[in-house]
C-alpha cells in the first residue's frame, strides 16, 4: 500500500492569496447593466441546425465509397483467448479487412498511470463486450456476418464480479501485475491529527453506505468515421467529448506522428462523461480504412454502448465523524472502495475524487481519506457527471442528516453554521474563491416551505435537503504538461465577421454558444456575426475537452482574452477616428461608441477596416492556464480547481407505506454558478442535472448476473420518460467569481449531486427509515419498512 | 436486390431504390440522405426515429419502408416552410428545448402531431404525447415549456 501523508494546512483562518498571474482579461470587468449579450436569454448559436435536422452528427456523415466496420465482442466475462481464426471472414465477398488484437498491440489508457488497454483484447478478455476482432465490409450486414464467421476459442476463467470477490486473495487475477488480489490502487491521505479531532468531539458518528453503479446513456450511440488518405494523413470524426485526448491516443496506438492525424468532433448527441476517452472503434476504424483504402464508419449499437460504459463506479463507503454539539466537524475519516470494472480508465482519478471534495462545503479541520479501487470482470467504470464526487456526497449528506437529527438540529440550520467561507483554503489545500452557498440554501428553504414542512408532514410524506460542491474544471491536465488548458484564436474579416477557433467539443452543454456569447460581448457584435470552428484538432487550438465542467471557465477565459486583445486594437483606431479617449469607448450592437455621447459612434466593420489598415490582418490568440494550486502531497492533483460551484437541493417525496413505492413530488434546487452567461442554457443544465440525479437516486442501476449485463438495452435499463419527471424549481445564484469569464463558474455537473441525498433524507423524513444505498427502489424501502415492523413487534 | 419504390416524403413524391427488407429509418437516412431522423436503439425503445405517417407518430426503426408507400411521410426536414421554422421549432429555440439535439427531431414530430390534434394541450397531455421520446439532457422541462409556448403562438392564449 502506498501511503502519502500530506502536510496539514491551516484551514479557514488562513487568508486568501490571489493567484500570482492575474488574467489580463479581468481588467475590463463591467457591471451587469452594461452587458449587451451576457446574462440575456439569447438563442443558442446552433439552434437552427439542431431544430431542423441539419446538424450532422458523426453517424450522419457520408463520404464517397464509405464502407462499414463492426466489432466482434467477447461473450465471456473472463477468459483466455486460445486461438482466433479469421480466414473464413476474410474470404467472404464484400469483406475488405479483418483485424485482431495482435494488429494493434500498443497499450494505452487515458491516464498516464494506467496504460492497461489495447484496441482489442490480446491474450485475455476481461468483460463481456470487450472487442476481440474487427471487420470492414461493404455494408453493416456483411460486416456482421463476417464477425460471426470469425472463430475464437476461449478458455473460460473464473469471473470476479464484486468488490468482495476482488478483495479475496484467492480470486482469479484479472491483471497479472496486481500485488494483492485484484486491488488496482490504494491511496491514503491524512491532514491534521485525527486523534486530537476525535478527542475534541462531543459525539462521534459512524456509518456505511453503498452507491450502486449506473451509466450515462447518451441518446446518440458512439460512432467513428475514419478516412486514411493515400498521403498518409488520417482524419477521424468521432462522437467524442475529448478530441484532444483521442488525438493523442490515436497517435500512440497507431504509432503515427500526431501531425498526420486530425480529429474532428461533430456535434455530440450527449456524453455525460461516457465519451471521454478512446474506445476500440475509434482506434480500429482508421486501420480498417488504411487496409481497405476506403473511409470506414463504425456506429455502435445501443447494446455495445452499455459495454463501453465508463460510467459511475459502484462505491462502498465508510465514514466516521467527530462533531461538536452544534454539529461542527472536528474530524472526518472517510474510506471508499470502488468497483472499477476490468480496466483502469479514469479510475485512479475517480478514486481520489471520492476523497478530494469531502472537505467542502463544510469546515473540516482534520481529514483522513483512504481509497482503493479493485478490478472486476465488468465493463470499465469511469467518469459520469460529477465524477467520483457524487457517491461520497450521498454518504456525507445522509450522514449529516442523521447527525442533525440525533443532535436535535434542523439539518438546514446546522449546515448553515458549518459552511466554509468564501476566499479560504481547506485542510487538503483546496482554494475556495466565490461561494454563494448561503444564498442557495436560503433560496431553497424559502421556496420549498422547508420550515413549515420538515418534520411536520404526515406519515409517508417527507422533505429532505442536501448541499454539494463541484469543480469549474480540473486544475491539472490529465497528462502532465505546462501548456495552457485551453486556447482560442479569433480573426476579424473586413465585413465585420468574427471567426472563433477553439478545440472545444459541444456535447449539448452549449459550449459553442458560450464561445459566441463571450466573444460577442467583448467585441460588441451581434451573435449572428460570430462564426465558430470548434472540435477540430487541425483547425483550432487545443482545448482539453468537455470533462470536469471546465469549458466555460477555461475556454471562456481563453476566448475572452483573444477578444479583448482585438478590442484594444479596434478601440485604438476608433478613438482616433471619433476623437475620444479609448477609456471612454464602449462596444455593443455592432457599434463602437463614446460612452458619454452615444451618438458619437463608428460601426464595428468600419473600425475593423481601419484596424486592418493600421495593424495588418486582424487575428489574435488567447489562452487559459489555471493557477498552480496543487498542494505539496502526492495525489494533490485531484481536487484543485480555479473555482467551485455550490448547490443546495430540497426534495419532497411521498412513500407508499404498503408498497414502498416512492414518488418525488418536487425538487427545489439553487445553484451558484458565478454568473449565468445565458440563463436559458444554465437552467437547462441545472434541470438536466436534477433529472439525472433523481434517476440515479431511485431508478437506475447497472447490475450483472453471472458475468452478464442484466439490462443492456433501453427496455431493461430504465431511464425516465416525460411521464416520470417531477416538477423542478430552479434558482440561479450569481456569486460573480473574480477569475471566471464575466464571473462565470460551472453549471453542467454540480446540480446532480445533492439531489440524491436530498431524496434519501426526504425518505427518512417520510418514514423514519434511512436507506443507506442507491437506488432507493420500492423493494428496498418495503423491506426496510417490514423489518422495522418486525423489530417493533418483537420489542413489544 | 434493390427495387424501385415511390414514397411521398415531406409533400414530395420521390422515386427511390432500396432493398424491400429495409426499415423506413434506414431508407430515410441511407437512401434519401434525410439524416435528420435519428436512431438511439433501432428496437422501438427510444423514439429518436419518430416520423409522421399520415399525421400519426411512428417509430421508423420498426416500420418497413415498403409499408409507407401511399402514405404521407413527414420528417423533421419538412417542418420548416421554405426555410421558415414552424411555430414549434421557434418555441424550442426560445425555451432552449434542445440541448444535444439528438432526441429533438423525434420530439418535434411527436409534438407536431399533438398540436395538430389538440391546440391547447395540458401539461399532462404533453407528457403523455411525448412519453415515447426519451431525452437524456433536458429533464424534459424546457421541452414541455416549448410545446406550451408553441400552442399559444399558434392559436393564441386559451380563452
Ligand atoms: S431508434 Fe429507438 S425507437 Fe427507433
Ligand atoms: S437534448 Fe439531448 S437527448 Fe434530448
Amino acid at each position: 500500500m502506498s501511503s502519502e501523508k500530506g502536510t496539514p494546512l491551516q484551514s479557514e483562518t488562513s487568508t486568501f492569496h490571489a493567484p500570482s498571474e492575474p488574467l489580463a482579461a479581468h481588467s475590463s470587468e463591467r457591471t451587469t447593466q452594461n452587458f449587451s449579450v451576457i446574462g440575456k436569454r439569447n438563442l443558442k448559436y446552433d439552434w437552427h441546425a439542431k431544430l431542423t435536422g441539419a446538424a450532422k452528427y458523426t453517424d450522419d456523415l457520408r463520404l464517397p465509397r464509405m464502407i462499414y466496420g463492426r466489432l466482434l465482442r467477447s461473450p465471456h466475462p473472463h477468459a483466455r483467448i486460445l486461438r482466433i481464426d479469421v480466414s473464413r471472414a476474410r474470404a467472404m465477398s464484400g469483406v475488405f479487412a479483418v483485424l485482431t488484437g495482435k494488429d494493434l498491440p500498443i497499450r494505452y489508457g487515458i491516464l498516464p498511470s494506467s496504460q492497461d488497454e489495447t484496441a482489442m483484447a490480446l491474450e485475455k478478455v476481461r468483460y463481456v463486450g470487450e472487442a476481440v476482432a474487427a471487420v470492414a465490409a461493404v455494408d453493416e450486414w456483411t460486416a456482421e456476418e463476417a464477425c460471426n464467421a470469425i472463430e475464437v476459442v476461449y478458455e473460460p476463467l473464473q469471473p470476479v464480479m464484486s468488490i468482495d470477490e476482488a478483495l479475496d486473495p484467492d480470486s482469479e487475477k484479472i491483471h497479472d501485475w496486481t500485488k494483492h488480489a485484484n486491488i488496482q490502487k490504494n491511496v491514503l491521505l491524512e491532514f491534521g491529527d485525527l486523534d486530537e479531532g476525535f478527542a475534541e468531539a462531543d459525539r462521534v458518528f459512524e456509518d456505511e453506505y453503498f452507491f450502486e453503479g449506473n451509466t450515462h446513456v447518451p441518446m446518440e450511440n458512439h460512432a467513428a468515421l475514419a478516412n486514411w488518405e493515400p498521403t498518409g494523413k488520417v482524419t477521424v470524426w468521432s462522437s467524442t467529448q475529448t478530441p484532444h485526448y483521442l488525438h493523442r491516443e490515436l497517435a500512440r496506438v497507431l504509432d503515427l506522428p500526431p501531425s498526420r492525424i486530425r480529429v474532428i468532433a461533430p456535434p455530440v448527441g450527449g456524453g455525460f462523461g461516457g465519451k471521454s476517452e478512446a474506445f476500440s472503434h475509434e482506434l480500429v476504424a482508421p486501420v480498417l480504412s488504411r487496409l481497405s483504402g476506403r473511409p470506414v464508419l463504425i456506429s455502435l449499437s445501443r447494446e455495445e454502448v452499455f459495454y463501453c460504459h465508463r460510467g459511475r463506479h459502484p462505491v462502498r463507503m465508510w465514514i466516521r465523524t467527530g462533531v461538536k454539539s452544534d454539529g461542527t466537524i472536528t474530524a472526518l475519516d472517510f474510506k471508499s472502495t470502488l468497483d472499477g470494472g476490468a480496466y483502469g480508465s479514469y479510475g485512479i482519478a475517480t478514486t481520489y475524487y471520492t476523497g478530494a471534495l469531502n472537505t467542502l462545503p463544510y469546515r473540516v479541520p482534520r481529514y483522513r481519506f483512504e481509497g482503493r479501487r479493485v478490478f472486476t470482470n465488468k465493463p470499465p467504470c469511469g467518469p459520469k457527471r460529477g465524477h467520483g464526487t457524487v457517491q461520497p456526497r450521498f454518504a456525507i449528506e445522509a450522514h449529516l442528516d442523521r447527525i442533525a437529527g440525533e443532535l436535535g438540529h434542523d439539518p438546514a440550520e446546522m449546515r448553515k453554521g458549518m459552511l466554509v467561507s468564501p476566499f479560504s483554503w481547506t485542510v487538503n489545500h483546496l482554494r475556495v474563491t466565490s461561494c454563494g452557498l448561503p444564498e442557495a440554501i436560503d433560496a431553497v428553504l424559502e421556496r420549498s416551505g422547508w420550515r413549515e414542512k420538515h418534520g411536520h408532514l404526515p406519515q409517508g410524506k417527507g422533505i429532505g435537503l442536501a448541499c454539494s460542491v463541484y469543480l469549474s474544471g480540473a486544475g491539472l491536465p490529465i497528462y502532465w504538461n505546462p501548456m495552457p488548458h485551453s486556447g482560442a484564436q479569433i480573426k476579424i474579416d473586413r465585413g465585420g465577421g468574427v471567426t472563433v477557433y477553439c478545440g472545444t467539443s459541444d456535447i449539448g452543454q452549449d459550449s459553442d454558444s458560450m464561445l459566441a456569447y463571450v466573444v460577442a460581448e467583448e467585441l460588441g457584435v451581434d451573435i449572428g456575426d460570430i462564426h465558430l470552428v470548434t472540435g477540430d484538432t487541425s483547425l483550432a487550438p487545443v482545448d482539453l475537452g468537455s470533462y470536469s465542467s471546465r469549458v466555460t471557465f477555461m475556454a471562456g477565459n481563453a476566448a475572452r482574452q483573444a477578444a479583448s486583445k482585438l478590442r484594444a486594437q479596434l478601440f485604438q483606431v476608433a478613438a482616433a477616428r471619433l476623437d475620444v479617449p479609448e477609456a471612454r469607448l464602449g462596444a455593443a450592437g455592432g457599434m463602437i461608441y463614446d460612452l458619454e455621447d452615444t451618438e458619437r459612434q463608428i460601426p464595428f466593420a468600419q473600425a475593423a477596416q481601419l484596424a486592418e489598415a493600421e495593424f495588418g490582418t486582424l487575428g489574435e490568440t488567447g489562452s487559459y492556464t489555471p493557477p498552480k494550486l496543487a498542494g505539496p502531497y502526492k495525489g494533490s492533483g485531484v481536487g484543485p480547481s480555479p473555482a467551485y460551484s455550490f448547490t443546495c437541493a430540497v426534495a419532497e417525496v411521498d412513500v407508499d407505506l404498503e408498497t414502498g413505492i416512492l414518488s418525488i413530488q418536487k425538487i427545489w434546487v439553487a445553484h451558484d454558478l458565478g454568473r449565468a452567461l445565458n440563463p436559458v442554457v444554465c437552467e437547462g443544465q441545472i434541470e438536466g442535472g436534477v433529472y439525472m440525479g433523481w434517476a440515479e437516486a431511485v431508478i437506475e442501476e447497472q447490475v450483472f448476473r453471472k458475468g452478464l449485463h442484466k439490462q443492456p438495452s433501453l427496455l431493461e435499463y430504465k431511464i425516465p420518460t416525460s411521464l416520470d419527471m417531477p416538477d423542478v424549481d430552479t434558482t440561479i445564484i450569481e456569486s460573480i467569481d473574480p477569475e471566471g469569464p464575466f464571473g462565470a463558474k460551472e453549471v453542467g455537473q454540480g446540480p446532480l449531486a445533492p439531489v440524491i441525498p436530498a431524496i434519501a433524507n426526504a425518505v427518512y423524513d417520510a418514514t423514519g427509515i434511512r436507506i443507506d444505498s442507491t437506488p432507493i427502489m420500492a423493494d428496498k424501502v418495503l423491506r426496510a419498512i417490514e423489518m422495522r415492523r418486525k423489530q417493533h413487534a418483537a420489542a413489544v | 436486390m434493390k427495387e424501385l419504390f415511390r414514397l411521398n416524403v415531406n409533400g414530395e413524391d420521390t422515386d427511390v431504390a432500396f432493398e424491400p427488407y429495409k426499415t423506413l429509418l434506414e431508407v430515410l437516412r441511407e437512401d434519401l440522405d434525410l439524416t435528420g431522423t435519428k436512431h438511439g436503439c433501432e428496437l422501438g425503445e427510444c423514439g429518436a426515429c419518430t416520423v409522421l405517417l399520415d399525421g400519426r407518430p411512428v417509430m421508423s426503426c420498426l416500420y418497413l419502408a415498403v409499408e409507407a408507400q401511399n402514405k404521407r411521410i413527414e420528417t423533421v426536414e419538412g417542418l420548416a416552410d421554405r426555410g421558415v421554422p414552424s411555430a414549434l421549432q421557434t418555441a424550442f429555440a426560445r425555451t432552449g428545448g434542445a440541448q444535444c439535439g439528438y432526441c429533438t427531431p423525434g420530439v418535434l414530430m411527436s409534438a407536431t402531431a399533438l398540436l395538430r390534434e389538440n391546440t391547447h394541450p395540458s401539461r399532462d397531455e404533453i407528457k403523455e404525447a411525448l412519453a415515447g421520446n426519451l431525452c437524456r439532457c433536458t429533464g424534459y422541462i424546457k421541452i414541455f415549456d416549448a410545446v406550451e409556448l408553441a400552442a399559444v403562438e399558434i392559436t393564441g392564449p386559451e380563452s
